[in-house]
């Protein structure tokens, strides 16, 4: 028994209010008259929007550090550990002027996240090095096309502009947190 | 005289018209009703509230494909849905919907028609009722169909006899026949439902299985029977049969307020001492709302009970009711003796 809600069988005759069966629709009633007044469940959808958990795992970003640099070095640990095989990626060496754009000498030229295939688990995000993936609250939009939901960098990596980066300091756990004060770190400087 | 008929014809067609609008919007409400039962909303998309939801439903039924088996009788095909629209209709023709309007020292009554045996009427024109189920689910020409008229017309012959025994004892202790009589034999509290409880009881469920309603909806019972009788029927036809159903309810509710609740009588109106035509718009005002809560009652139980089997309806018909209502009748004419 896993809920103690379990009822033993009888095969005893009914009673007479049962047999009557006017008390046990009365009762029926009064159970659903009840729910007149209950509050209703139904979220008003367009209008009214369901709100997300602060930790939600949707639309991945791939980050940029405060110059504005992308921290990915495509290392690959995030498709490695990606249970759906939905991450592909194509490594690259970083030439000389390109410092503002990316953090470290390797970098990915391409990046890509099928997100048909992806099963927003959020390994991806526990595997890096670098901080450089994270699950945001934005929600993958539909598509006509299987062609269309393969997301390459052009979607996946935030905006530059200060004022429009992503937040995703909920998503940081306490360890990273406490990591990243560390300063004799190479990765923190 | 013309001006009488003049007025007769005003009045008849207000009330077609306050069915009709009425059984619009018993649509809206049941599924408002069932909503808020069942902890939702229920429409409210077109208009406040979902106001306008009965004219967006009723323009997708006229705009709908009229389909028509090639098999089926295209005469009684038609013949079914009108037939049943106006034995739904024809029925309000008697009751008597408030107190007497005068107008310059004439008294215009509100009842299209007095007639003297008219609770004879509603039962003849209830019973003819039944046709338009049958006809419609003979003339399809489908096997669901045709199972929901014959079921149809064994529920309704055998509910009738029921419902035609609880109202003779009403007819017992008030001694008249014509519905008026009966009414003002209710007036303040002294409705017939103190005399005849258990008659209102058989009559209620009697009602309910007349109208086709929850829980006696077999005819129509949509998870064996793909949807009754009406399975074939598609557009207005389809329309009007279901309006026909909550014309019904509509007409139900005021059978069974104008027999049992005191019918266009309130608490009180005698000592409020109010001029004969407000009196009459009050008492009217009064006849509505009750038919309004037998209409939430209609909904209410619907929302509430599963659907009968159908041996379990037979048995309830036959074994329990009948007998009910014969022993009512007994117990009536014991008193009325003593």
């Amino acid at each position: 028994m896993l809920t103690n809600r379990a009822k033993p069988v009888t095969n005893r005759e009914m009673t007479i209010p049962e047999r009557i069966y006017l008390p046990a629709i009365v009762n029926g009633m009064r159970i659903t008259f009840s729910h007149l007044f209950r509050k209703k469940v139904t979220v008003d959808y367009p209008a009214q929007k369901r709100e997300f958990s602060e930790i939600y795992r949707g639309k991945h970003v791939l980050k940029r550090d405060d110059q504005g640099r992308e921290r990915c070095t495509a290392c690959g640990l995030c498709a490695v550990a990606c249970p759906a095989e939905a991450i592909t990626m194509v490594a690259s060496e970083r030439k000389r002027g390109e410092e503002h754009l990316y953090r470290e000498e390797k970098y990915a030229s391409v990046y890509e996240i099928n997100m048909l295939r992806c099963i927003f688990c959020g390994l991806c995000e526990e595997a890096c090095p670098k901080e450089a993936i994270f699950l945001t609250k934005e929600i993958v939009p539909s598509d006509y096309h299987r062609t269309g939901f393969v997301y390459g960098k052009e979607i996946l990596v935030e905006p530059a502009d200060p004022g429009k980066r992503i937040d995703v300091s909920k998503r940081q756990t306490d360890e990273v947190l406490e990591f990243k004060k560390d300063m004799t770190r190479q990765h923190n400087r | 005289m013309t001006v009488l008929i003049f007025y007769k014809i005003i009045l008849a067609s207000f009330i077609l018209v306050l069915s009709l609008v009425v059984a619009m919007y018993s649509t809206l409400i049941e599924r408002k009703v069932a909503a808020f039962l069942q902890d939702r909303l229920g429409p409210n998309r077109a208009g406040p509230w979902g106001v306008l939801q009965p004219l967006a439903d009723g323009i997708k039924l006229l705009f709908k494909e009229e389909f028509m088996p090639n098999t089926a009788d295209k005469f009684l095909y038609i013949l079914g849905p009108a037939l049943t629209m106006l034995i739904a209709l024809l029925t309000s023709a008697v009751i008597p919907w408030g107190p007497p309007v005068v107008i310059r020292e004439t008294e215009y009554p509100l009842q299209v028609a007095d007639v003297n045996v008219g609770i004879l009427y509603i039962f003849a024109i209830v019973s003819i009722g039944v046709y338009g189920i049958m006809i419609g689910g003979w003339a399809s020409n489908n096997k669901y169909s045709l199972i929901g008229a014959v079921r149809a017309s064994s529920q309704m012959i055998s509910y009738e006899l029921g419902m035609g025994l609880a109202i003779i004892a009403v007819v017992m202790t008030s001694g008249s026949l014509n519905l008026n009589e009966i009414v003002d034999q209710q007036t303040g509290f002294h409705w017939n439902l103190w005399r005849q409880p258990l008659g209102f009881l058989i009559f209620l469920i009697c009602a309910f299985a007349e109208t086709n309603r929850a829980p006696f909806d077999l005819p129509e019972c949509e998870t064996e029977l793909v949807g009754g009788y009406h399975t074939e029927y598609s557009s207005m036809k389809l329309g009007f049969y279901l309006f026909a159903e909550y014309i019904n309810m509509f007409i139900s509710g005021a059978v069974l307020s104008t027999l049992f609740l005191g019918g266009y009588h309130f608490p009180f109106e005698d000592r409020l001492g109010l001029p004969q035509n407000l009196l009459a718009l009050c008492g009217f005002l009064a006849f509505f709302l009750k038919i309004s809560l037998c209409g939430f009652l209609f909904m209410w139980v619907r929302w509430t009970l599963p659907r009968f089997r159908y041996d379990q309806l037979m048995r309830l018909g036959w074994k329990v009711l009948i007998p009910l209502a014969i022993f009512n009748m007994l117990i009536t004419g014991v008193v009325i003796l003593l």
